[in-house]
């Protein structure tokens, strides 16, 4: 790739026994935004602070812009880090923190000032500079974080968890405004999330780490339509695993495997009459109604499998103990750690038999 | 909405409030207001004459000179112990780590005259500075060493959780954006642990000057010399000086709350900057 | 995560990654410095004491503690102890009850009240007994027309040291019951608990190892107090005397061997109250950290 800035080469690390990060290789093209994704204490932070120089690998090489930089020091490598709780310098006031890694560098006064208040307007603290981290709110400390790692102008720019110490509320606007003044900034970037909908709405390229391995890479719908792993399929997006498809209507496909994910996107679901193939439909019983706030998620049996799927608010209400039935389109199938989407084939039976 | 958070369902607030007021009041506070009270009783003139005496006057500087100077060597050395035993692992570090403790358990008379046997001319210490004339036991420098014995565990353990705290994360942040060990550690860790430095600071010295028993084996006890306060008021008592001994506590009760209040001040600003 | 970093670091020769921490040199230096200044100010002391009262001999040392004068000092010195650390402790558990299972108004002023006797010089907390108690103070008068003595007698010594070793239970349990909370006792309240089942069932399982940590520190400084006890005790031989004022006369007579050897008793109380206290912190750290456990699988 002739656009790589950042290639990660087999990096290994072990903390005592446990395998942290295992094998992991990557590249990322200049002016990316990358997320690292996956359940906690899988090794995505680990990754981060190798790629910082906090952590060093066991193994396997990092190459920045073509040079190798395992052995470089954190602070020659041109990085900027927010970090999870921020690590604001207390006792310094806003200016100070912005400005710290500049006054390091030697920069004379007046640039240090004028790039500080730069990025004062830039993360939109104007008239907050003279305050102490403890004086301002959780969204503006995560606001002067980033401002304190851009400052020095670093060529990446590394987020661990960003937005996980930020109330609910607040999260969601800051995370689309980061992600527009990264796009605008147009530094490359890498941010570590355990949440799913904030690597989605914000990423351009997905890591799934998984138990220190790299599951799949790539934007966020390919992941989402094209899951490689049985981890990837049921991590992203909400899904049901089911051990036995045979078990299920129009599903007797014959891939050396009988386990799949189903998704609630993949089914359809109404009282006899609302279902267009009700021959490739299976009886099912409602089991509980959830209110979802924009549609009923329903939780339903079919022998003894439990699937949840979602209804629209406009249809006829379903009850407990009701029979409906189920049209399951598609799933994915695991195959050797790989997956295969199969559709059901009643669906596509050329001539089928409608009651 | 009826309850203000006042309420409370827990029985015995009144039965231990009372028991509470009622032995503070019995054991501290009655007795300690005597000493306002007997000074009452004395005339100004008198009280200011008491205290003001060349022999008081040359005590409170002994206690007060020997104190400081032994809170502040602590301050240095009860850092670097602190942080060695916080930040590195070495042989023996538990060990030493329930060392510092010693202080607080060891009666002070003993510690007092173990000091003194090693301190003196002849002692295992001593006897390296006596060629260079330099002598240890039964001068200021005696009662130094005592105070700093007694007021070592005081900067040690308010230093030490806070240096634990520290989030090695806004060292990483430092480092990453270029600082040097040095300037991280002057610039970013340092004003951390100054507010945790100055109370250990200031416990040693209330704790200095009022201490009695480590002391007076060691100091030699020449008045205007090695002289200490509290044993100024030791003297006065067994000379039946009711008066002369109460003005003198009288100053240094004054002196000694005046630096609670400020270790209270300290540590409620530290508080209101923590995140 | 980041807490499995460090853990897995620490467990290591060192406790930090190099970029965080200093250059070899200065670390030697620095374990260098703290180790030669532990040794000159605390450790050395404490062998010396050892050292010279066995320097005579073993016959002698035994002779100096087992000595009828040393004995009747030890034995007040238990006695003290024996009253005081019970009194200091139902007073400790009385006021940290009060102070963190209620609001009130003035609770900061109270917390520092029960602070006070730790600002106090020794001598000072001896000579407000005698300014109370002694002959020439109307209430001394009073107890003397009805033949009690206090001062220079055992009442008096008492007094002092519960005055001295006043705050120590107190400040121990305090900010532990603070950071418990009340809501185990509420619970138990709304159950229908008694005060005091709610105290022996909910809240003493949660405090004791504080209780006896303030307890065992209060122990050693009412065994160990000299300057308090000094000034109300008149310095009876085999009466008023306790340990250390005994090694003090010892001392004074130039009987080095004997006040070494009454100190080592009292260093060994010392050596015992570290041990205990080392094995508390031990222990009250491995159940915070089960409980985080818990709390992590909940």
């Amino acid at each position: 790739m002739a656009n790589s800035y950042i290639e990660v080469k087999n990096i290994n690390k072990k903390f005592g026994s446990f395998s942290a990060v295992n094998d992991v290789s990557f590249t990322i093209e200049k002016g990316k935004l990358i997320g690292l994704l996956g359940p906690s204490g899988g090794g995505k932070t680990t990754i981060l602070r190798i790629l910082a120089g906090l952590e060093y690998a066991d193994s396997g090489d990092i190459y920045f812009d073509g040079q190798r930089v395992n052995e470089v020091l954190p602070q020659d490598r041109g990085i900027g880090f927010v970090f999870q709780n921020y690590a604001l310098f207390r006792h310094m006031t806003v200016f100070q923190n912005i400005a710290f890694g500049l006054e390091v560098k030697k920069w004379p006064k007046q640039k240090v000032k004028d790039r500080v208040f730069e990025l004062i307007e830039l993360t939109g603290l104007s008239g907050l500079e003279n305050r102490l981290p403890h004086q301002l709110s959780g969204g503006q400390r995560q606001r002067v974080a980033f401002a304190r790692a851009l400052a020095p102008q670093p060529s990446l720019l590394l987020l661990d968890e960003p937005f996980a110490a930020i109330d609910a509320k607040v999260r969601k606007e800051l995370r689309s405004w980061l992600a527009e003044t990264i796009a605008k900034i147009g530094i490359t970037s890498i941010f570590v999330t355990h949440d799913q909908d904030e690597a989605v709405e914000v990423a351009n390229e997905i890591l799934i780490i998984n138990q220190g391995k790299l599951e799949q890479m790539g934007s966020p719908i390919e992941i989402y339509k094209n899951p490689h792993t049985p981890f990837v399929a049921s991590f992203i997006g909400q899904s049901t695993i089911i051990e036995n498809f045979h078990e299920l209507k129009g599903f007797d496909h014959e891939i050396g495997s009988t386990r799949a994910v189903v998704r609630p996107e993949f089914m359809d679901l109404g009282k006899p009459g609302e279902i267009n193939f009700a021959s490739a439909a299976q009886k099912a019983v409602v089991k509980n109604v959830f209110f979802r706030g924009s549609n009923w998620e329903i939780e339903v049996q079919v022998g003894n499998h439990i699937f949840y799927a979602f209804r629209s608010l406009e249809k006829e209400q379903l009850r407990v103990g009701d029979e409906v039935l189920l049209l399951i389109h598609r799933m994915y199938a695991f195959n050797d750690n790989q997956t295969v989407i199969i559709e059901n084939r009643l669906k596509e039976d050329p001539m089928p038999v409608i009651i | 909405m009826f309850f203000f958070g006042k309420r409370n369902v827990l029985p015995g607030f009144r039965r231990t409030f009372g028991f509470t007021v009622l032995y503070l009041s019995l054991i501290v506070l009655i007795p300690l207001s005597g000493v306002v009270w007997n000074t009452l009783g004395m005339s100004w003139l008198d009280f200011w004459e008491t205290v003001t005496s060349d022999r008081v006057i040359a005590s409170f500087k002994v206690s007060f000179l020997c104190a400081l100077v032994a809170a502040f060597l602590n301050l240095v050395f009860g850092f670097i112990v602190a942080w060695a035993l916080e930040r590195y692992s070495f042989w023996g570090k538990r060990f030493f780590d329930n060392l510092i403790d010693l202080p607080f358990a060891l009666p002070t008379a003993v510690a007092g005259i173990a000091l003194t046997a090693l301190y003196a001319p002849n002692g295992w210490i001593g006897r390296f500075f006596e060629p260079f004339d330099i002598q240890i036991a039964y001068t200021q420098i005696g009662i130094t060493i005592a105070l700093m014995f007694i007021g070592l565990p005081f900067v040690v353990r308010t230093v030490q959780p806070i240096i634990q705290e520290l989030d090695k994360e806004v060292e990483e942040a430092a480092v990453i954006l270029g600082a040097s060990r040095l300037r991280t550690f002057f610039r970013v860790i340092f004003p951390q642990l100054i507010p945790a430095l100055l109370t250990g600071f200031a416990l040693a010295f209330a704790r200095g000057v009022g201490e009695y028993g480590s002391v007076v084996f060691i100091s030699g006890n020449m008045p205007f010399k090695t002289e200490i306060a509290p044993l100024l008021i030791m003297t006065k008592l067994e000379q039946y000086d009711y008066a002369g001994a109460t003005a003198i506590a009288l100053v240094m009760l004054i002196i000694s709350f005046a630096i609670l209040l400020l270790i209270n001040i300290i540590q409620a600003k530290s508080n209101k900057t923590s995140l | 995560m980041a807490g499995i970093v460090t853990k897995k670091a620490g467990s290591g020769g060192d406790l930090r990654p190099p970029h965080i921490s200093e250059p070899k040199i200065v670390k030697w230096i620095l374990i260098a410095i703290s180790i030669i200044f532990l040794c000159s100010i605390v450790l050395l002391p404490l062998i010396i004491v050892l050292f010279e009262s066995l320097k005579n001999g073993i016959g002698l040392y035994l002779e100096s503690i087992v000595e009828p004068d040393a004995m009747s000092a030890l034995l007040l010195t238990i006695t003290v102890a024996v009253i005081t650390v019970p009194l200091n402790s139902f007073f400790g558990i009385c006021a940290a009850w009060a102070i963190t299972k209620f609001q009130f108004r003035g609770k900061n002023f109270l917390i520092s009240l029960i602070d006070v006797p730790f600002a106090v010089s020794p001598v000072i907390s001896g000579l407000i007994f005698i300014l109370l108690l002694g002959t020439n103070s109307a209430l001394g008068a009073w107890f003397e027309s009805y033949n009690i003595q206090i001062i220079f007698a055992l009442p008096g010594i008492v007094l002092a040291t519960m005055f001295v070793t006043f705050p120590f239970i107190a400040r121990e349990l305090i900010p532990l019951m603070q950071a418990q909370g009340i809501q185990e006792e509420e619970a138990a309240a709304s159950l229908g608990a008694s005060g005091w089942k709610i105290f022996w069932r909910v809240t003493f399982p949660n405090i004791k190892w504080g209780l006896l940590y303030g307890m065992i520190l209060c122990n050693a400084r009412a065994i160990g107090e000299f300057g308090a006890v000094s000034v109300v005790s008149g310095h009876i031989r085999g009466e008023t005397n306790t340990l250390p004022l005994h090694v003090e006369i010892l001392y004074n007579e130039y009987q080095f061997t004997a006040a070494f050897a009454v100190s080592s008793l009292l260093v060994f109380i010392a050596l015992l109250t570290i041990i205990v206290k080392s094995f508390i912190e031990w222990k009250t750290h491995q159940q915070q950290s089960q409980m985080q456990e818990v709390d992590h699988h909940g």
